[in-house]
């Protein structure tokens, strides 16, 4: 079984990433299930959404501790979802802030050392600026592509697969610069990831 | 099956694959050079190919449950199809409003959606209504009486509960209203079951002529699973033949019905034994549990060796098939979200059972909980090491304390800020209701005091101001009171409470945040938008004339986004002693997606009031001491300018 864990907060897309994640393993080859998040928690809120892969899959949701890949698309929210990676497992993280709203009031203080701690804690670490790489790609709005990228760097999906996926789901209008976006996550992670 | 085909070929949703599915068809692999991929594997196909009959059209898709429902509606041959929307309900009308040949429609409430759907099956069109669980209970007095009248073509009732409250008010149980009502209740597990589930509920509605309730959970409806299906619709097209005695509740005729419905009830009992999804999953001989619908994955995930019977048909209850599962084990184990529902019934046949002493009945469950909930008391049990429940290593982090929560919060520029700012500032009594709106109780506007249900907003605001009226002790709040809801909250619920309102010379004023959709769920038309789900223009619900006509005096239309000139409409309504409304009218940021203007603090001008923060707007941060915008966040509402006294926000144009 393969799992993943997308965490970010409502607005960043990660509720697409999963679903393009996850029709990419089905075009794979593989049973797939995921979880989603809709509604309230949408509003800018923390979303967490999961894809999990394999032959057969029983739960949609992903036991703490079992997470083979934890994506996350802000820093808080990678921590907040930690519990989720196994030992060993691997984090790539979008090294972006974005502060809630207690903290944007002086209520709470955000967790400076977030990214030492998702660090310390992964098997392996994939440290990405999302955001300027999905603006060099021509789309501010394709963060999550960058995110998908990367993690492809770590899948053995056909890249056939991944770009169905991407034409499918992404409007066309957006779709080559989701396309270099998608790219330059994988180079990224490639890099970093010694591939 | 050239028409299916064309059907399929035709459709707007994609992920259409002929002749089988599983394999990659060559896609474009000139354009994956093209765009500079490296071509590092080639391999087609995978572990999961199945094999398919050559020249049919066969889908293969990752569906939610929701959209899954709906597929298995359309090619049952649902004609005729209803809904409020709801999370986790709404896409299920959604996705069927894109096939082509059914009839669907937003109705105004549940009720009404029921109300509909009853007269469609008998009209004799297969019917699904589609709600959230707390939608049931609107429904409810149309679903009590209908199993009495029962259908003529299938109607079949698909509920979608939120165990954890993931976006609702309660986590209620909606298997009791299968109970109360005397009418079967299936569960499906995943999208698959889904799929094939509605086709059998319908089916099993026209043969025992009983509405028929399907439940969902928010983890059936908003997971995806892989659902391979043909591309086929079945005709259901039923003769309507008037039958009074058995369709017109008077009582002499309820009378007669009951003992009908009592009958069928032992009929259906005995269906439920042969039923294809109730299963009984043999593996050992000394650990056996009971469940349904998405808990059933948790079961075989947290406890893969464990005996399972997993029910498909809920209620009635197959009771053979349970006492001969039974009687392998000394005691049965249930896992079940929310209440007891199936261990009331194994506990009434005498079984030996354990659930809820151990599994908690709020919240929802997962793998993990199931299996930390169970492990030990099997083990006691049985002598099975932990029931077979690995417990899974955790990483070891020592957090800073704990983190800050992220609740969700109206967007930048969202109109219900400008309008609940203002309530606070003006520190009234707001009695409120379901909607993005209801976001304000936060911090920092924190302009909410009390909120129930659908069109609440208005009934209670009428009740506090009855007591505040004859009361001692509040009487300070006496003329404070207002209630606020949404457009399409209002519609759904909160024009009777305005008929009481009038009716009973209530002083109060109503306000609608009238943003222009049903924003909460994603944007669904409703009767005051002018389009209809099926995409046709209409006749738009004249919010005004329809106030005016109940008989409220004054009627006026406020823009949210202009604080000031809503605090004096405010300051006029509130408290004259006659019923108001006020339309605070602007469309949803999210909807229009324009922005009039972009801000900016000019640092030098910032005296680091704080003021602006007082709106709670994610774009707005505290940078050291000063304000600073967030230029990508700022959808231009001008309501952080309109509050700074030393002028420092201003539009970006204006500052080149």
């Amino acid at each position: 079984m393969t799992d993943v864990i997308l965490a970010g907060v409502g607005g960043q897309g990660n509720v697409l990433s999963a679903r393009i994640l996850a029709e990419t393993a089905m075009r794979a080859g593989y049973s797939v299930k995921t979880s989603e998040v809709h509604g309230m928690a949408q509003r800018g809120g923390s979303v967490v959404c999961m894809v999990r892969w394999e032959r057969e899959v029983y739960s949609p949701l992903i036991p703490r501790g079992r997470a083979d890949f934890l994506l996350a698309y802000e820093l808080l929210e990678g921590l907040r979802f930690l519990e989720y990676l196994r030992p060993g497992g691997t984090v790539l993280v979008n090294e972006y802030r974005l502060d809630p709203l207690p903290v944007l009031r002086g209520d709470a203080a955000y967790p400076e050392e977030s990214l030492e701690l998702l660090r310390e804690a992964a098997g392996n670490c994939v440290v990405l600026r999302a955001r300027d790489l999905a603006t060099e790609a021509g789309s501010t709005r394709a963060v999550g592509t960058v995110m998908l990228g990367a993690l492809s760097a770590f899948l053995e999906f056909p890249d056939n697969a991944w770009e169905e996926s991407l034409r499918e789901r992404v409007p066309p209008k957006a779709l080559e610069a989701n396309l270099r976006a998608f790219v330059l996550g994988r180079k990224a992670a490639g890099e970093r990831s010694g591939r | 099956m050239p028409e299916a085909g064309r059907k399929a070929k035709g459709n707007p949703v994609s992920g259409v694959e002929e002749n089988g599915g599983g394999g990659l068809k060559g896609t474009g692999s000139g354009t994956v050079e093209g765009i500079g991929l490296p071509r590092k594997f080639e391999s087609h196909g995978g572990n999961g190919s199945k094999e398919v009959p050559v020249r049919s059209v066969r889908r293969r898709e990752l569906l939610s449950g929701n959209e899954a429902v709906a597929r298995g509606a359309y090619a049952a041959g649902v004609r005729v199809a209803c809904a409020y929307p709801g999370t986790p309900s709404t896409e299920i009308l959604e996705e069927l409003s894109r096939l082509p040949g059914v009839y669907c429609e937003w109705s105004p409430n549940e009720k009404v959606a029921l109300e509909v759907g009853i007269g469609a099956c008998l009209g004799g069109a297969r019917t699904l209504v589609a709600m959230k669980h707390v939608g049931l209970n609107v429904a409810a007095d149309p679903w009590m009486t209908l199993p009495y009248i029962g259908v003529n073509a299938g109607l079949v009732l698909v509920v979608a509960d939120d165990p954890g409250m993931h976006s609702s008010q309660n986590e209620q149980d909606s298997r009791y209203y299968a109970r109360m009502a005397g009418v079967p209740l299936l569960e499906p597990s995943d999208s698959l079951e889904a799929y094939r589930m509605v086709g059998a509920a319908l089916e099993l509605s026209e043969r025992y002529d009983t509405p028929v309730l399907l439940r969902l959970e928010t983890r059936v409806s908003h997971s995806r699973s892989v659902v391979e299906y043909d591309e086929e619709r079945m005709e259901v097209d039923l003769p309507y033949r008037k039958d009074a005695a058995k369709r017109v509740m008077i009582p002499g005729h309820a009378r007669l019905r009951h003992p009908v419905l009592l009958r069928r009830l032992e009929e259906l009992a005995r269906e439920a034994e042969s039923f294809p999804f109730n299963r009984v999953e043999m593996r050992s001989d000394r650990v056996g549990i009971v469940t349904s619908g998405v808990c059933y994955h948790y079961v075989r995930e947290a406890f893969p060796q464990a005996s399972v019977l997993k029910l498909g048909f809920v209620h009635p209850l197959p009771e053979r098939t349970v006492r001969d599962f039974a009687s392998h084990f000394r005691r049965l184990y249930v896992v079940e979200e929310l209440e007891p529902f199936l261990e009331e019934s194994l506990k009434a046949m005498g079984l030996d059972v354990m659930g809820k002493a151990r599994i908690p009945r709020d919240g929802e469950l997962d793998p993990d909980r199931v299996g930390r909930c169970l492990a030990e008391i099997i083990e006691v049990d049985t002598g099975v090491k932990g029931g077979g429940w690995e417990k899974p290593e955790l990483i070891t982090v020592s957090l800073p304390g704990e983190l800050p929560a992220r609740p969700p919060v109206m967007c930048p520029g969202c109109p219900h800020r400008g309008l609940f700012y203002v309530l606070s500032r003006l520190k009234l009594v707001v009695s409120s209701d379901i909607g993005c709106y209801t976001l304000s109780v936060l911090p920092p506007i924190e302009g909410i005091d009390c909120q129930v249900c659908m069109g609440a907003g208005v009934g209670m605001a009428l009740g506090l101001e009855k007591a505040f009226s004859g009361s001692r002790v509040n009487a300070d709040l006496r003329g404070r009171v207002v209630g606020a809801l949404g457009d399409s909250t209002f519609i759904h619920g909160g024009i009777t409470g305005l008929i009481d309102m009038v009716y009973n010379r209530t002083p109060c004023t109503i306000i609608i945040l009238d943003n222009r959709t049903t924003a909460m769920t994603g944007f669904q038309d409703h009767p005051g938008t002018g389009r209809t789900l099926m995409g046709e223009s209409t006749h738009a619900l004249d919010l005004e004339a329809l106030c005016r006509a109940i008989g409220v005096d004054s009627v006026r239309v406020v823009d949210p986004w202009d604080l000031k000139a809503t605090e004096e409409v405010l300051r006029e309504e509130v408290g004259s002693d006659r019923t108001s409304v006020v339309i605070s009218r602007r469309a949803c940021t999210l909807m229009t997606r324009s922005r009039p203007a972009v801000f900016r603090v000019v640092d030098e001008e910032c005296t680091g009031c704080r003021r602006c923060l007082r709106l709670g707007c994610p774009a707005i941060v505290l940078r050291g001491d000063k304000a600073w915008v967030d230029e990508d966040l700022c959808a231009g509402c001008s309501m952080c300018a309109q509050l700074c006294r030393p002028g420092a926000l201003r539009e970006v144009g204006d500052l080149d």
